[in-house]
């Protein structure tokens, strides 16, 4: 599918989702709460096969959070970029994607350990890096350690 | 480690839990692998990361477009030219900066170069894993001589840093080209030995064929890519799929097994080497005369995006995501190692194997653990 073609494909399924064609790849912004439903689509339809997750990631915007999923397809060959808003910093969640591709398990724990973020329905999430008892994620902009020194 | 004590050392089943690492031999450096036996039989694997994190995306958000690049031969050391050659790859897709040809040229040579190494390494590695002490000398002594060429154009043997955005740090040493040569002859004279001393051994055939199968499908649900994929079916060698750099100058073939196991993974790498030693010849006597480096702003700032580049390392697809809100250092820099994904992989294919097989499954995914750490 071509970038017009996915996104007719996409508003089909989910008409509120909002596009940004100014970087490489094609980029769907969506709300969190939106996700699962979509992503499944994305896996399970053949016409999209999105089977690789290459990149999960998060990004802090200061006033949100935002979950990134970078996806391919091997047959298709096309990208898309997955946005999600969470707007509520203080009980961030979002369902999680590791029963869709099994290497975001890893991925999601490392973004638990390092964002805060909890993903619902995750077989075990727990801190990945950082001991059990670490206090605040560390790579939120608001975290301050003391013993951080700037370079 | 909490969660150790707090486990019970015989679980209710009989099954013995055991620590593999993170001081073990195998683990190449400090993996921490928490082991479910049942007698000999593994029944889980759980990894524990963390030891030696050092948070390198967060430490970037305070450095330069300059000064990030460095962190990153300290992530996978073994290819701290395809790390370095990633990130600065990024910043000029940002830039959208031309890179000399001449600069392109020794990037993918010097790239291929540390694949080399990086691959000879690995098989010294996996021989003495599985028993073997030779091989460990026989792939030393090759590999002496390519570190030998980084040092005397790079200035240092591991972590090079010789990549900057807009080309590379200095022009080549006069010596360098030579040097190559010479090396690609000897290298190429002792495939044969190596696969007298390892390929056709009947206890290393016994240890690595059948063991630790992963599936195409699999490979790719977990992410796993490079020759740990390619052994598995899965094409996805990112200089063929989106050439970077000259490696649409050059014929090579990318590699692919159906057999799954780390008898194939082994095979993949060992013909991997001798098309890394065919793509450096085609390169080397062609290198274009003119500038090793585009001329670049004292302080670079990327304008505001996102930007995302994959490489090839010898362990597979690294990603470098980039997010800039237009100051001169990055606001987010997300690394998608291939090393962690790779690892992901390794509780399914060590399930329902032997203990031992456990080693020769972590010896053939190649792990390199401040890459997974990162």
């Amino acid at each position: 599918m071509n970038i017009e073609e996915l996104k007719s494909s996409i508003s089909a399924i989910l008409p509120s989702a909002v596009y940004d064609e100014t970087g490489e790849f094609l980029n769907v912004n969506i709300a969190s709460e939106e996700l699962y439903p979509l992503i499944n689509e994305l896996r399970s339809n053949s016409e999209f096969d999105f089977d690789y997750l290459f990149c999960l990631t998060c990004i802090d915007w200061k006033d949100h959070l935002m979950m990134v999923y970078h996806l391919l397809s091997k047959t298709h060959n096309h990208t898309i970029v997955l946005k999600a808003k969470i707007s509520n910093r203080e009980n961030s969640e979002i369902a999680t994607v590791c029963n869709i591709w099994r290497t975001a398990e890893l991925l999601e724990r490392e973004v638990f350990d390092l964002f805060g973020i909890k993903f619902i329905n995750h077989p075990d999430l727990r801190r990945l890096f950082l001991s059990d008892d670490w206090n605040g994620y560390p790579l939120r902009k608001d975290y301050v350690d003391e013993n951080m020194i700037s370079l | 480690m909490r969660g150790l004590i707090e486990d019970d050392y015989v679980t209710e089943e009989g099954e013995f839990v055991i620590n593999m690492g993170p001081q073990h031999p195998s683990t190449h450096g400090v993996l921490h692998l928490k082991v479910w036996l049942d007698g000999e039989t593994v029944k889980k694997v759980q990894p524990h990361l963390g030891y030696i994190h050092r948070s390198i995306e967060k430490m970037s958000e305070s450095l330069s477009y300059r000064n990030f690049i460095f962190a990153t031969s300290r992530m996978d050391y073994l290819a701290a030219h395809i790390n370095n050659e990633a990130c600065a790859l990024t910043v000029e897709k940002g830039l959208q900066l031309e890179v000399p040809d001449r600069a392109k040229y020794i990037r993918t040579i010097l790239a291929e170069l540390t694949r080399l190494q990086s691959h000879l390494l690995w098989w010294g590695c996996t021989g003495l894993d599985l028993g073997a002490v030779t091989p460990f000398f026989y792939a030393f002594r090759e590999r002496e001589f390519i570190m030998e060429i980084m040092e005397e154009t790079c200035g240092a043997r591991l972590t090079q840093n010789f990549m900057v955005p807009g080309g590379v740090m200095y022009d080549i040493h006069p010596n360098f080209q030579k040097r190559t040569k010479e090396v690609l002859s000897q290298i190429k004279g002792k495939f044969q030995e190596y696969d007298n001393i390892m390929t056709g051994n009947v206890i290393f055939e016994n240890r690595t064929k059948g063991v630790g199968f992963l599936s195409k499908e699999d490979a790719i649900s977990y992410g796993v890519t490079g020759p740990t994929a390619r052994a598995s079916g899965v094409s996805c060698d990112i200089r063929k799929l989106i050439p970077y750099s000259a490696y649409n100058q050059v014929q090579f073939d990318e590699i692919l097994d159906n057999g799954g196991d780390c008898y194939a993974r082994y095979m993949i790498r060992m013909q991997e080497m001798k098309q890394s030693v065919s793509i450096i010849e085609q390169l080397i006597d062609n290198i274009p005369e003119g500038e090793f480096q585009a001329k670049t702003k004292n302080v670079i700032k990327l304008p505001k995006g996102e930007f995302y580049q994959r490489v090839e390392t010898p362990r597979g697809e690294l990603g470098v995501f980039i997010v800039s809100d237009g100051a001169a250092s990055p606001y987010r820099i997300k690394y998608r190692s291939p090393g962690f994904s790779n690892l992901s992989a390794l509780p399914l294919m060590a399930k329902g194997g032997k203990i031992g097989d456990l080693v020769a499954i972590m010896s053939t995914i190649d792990l390199v653990i401040p890459d997974i750490d990162r």
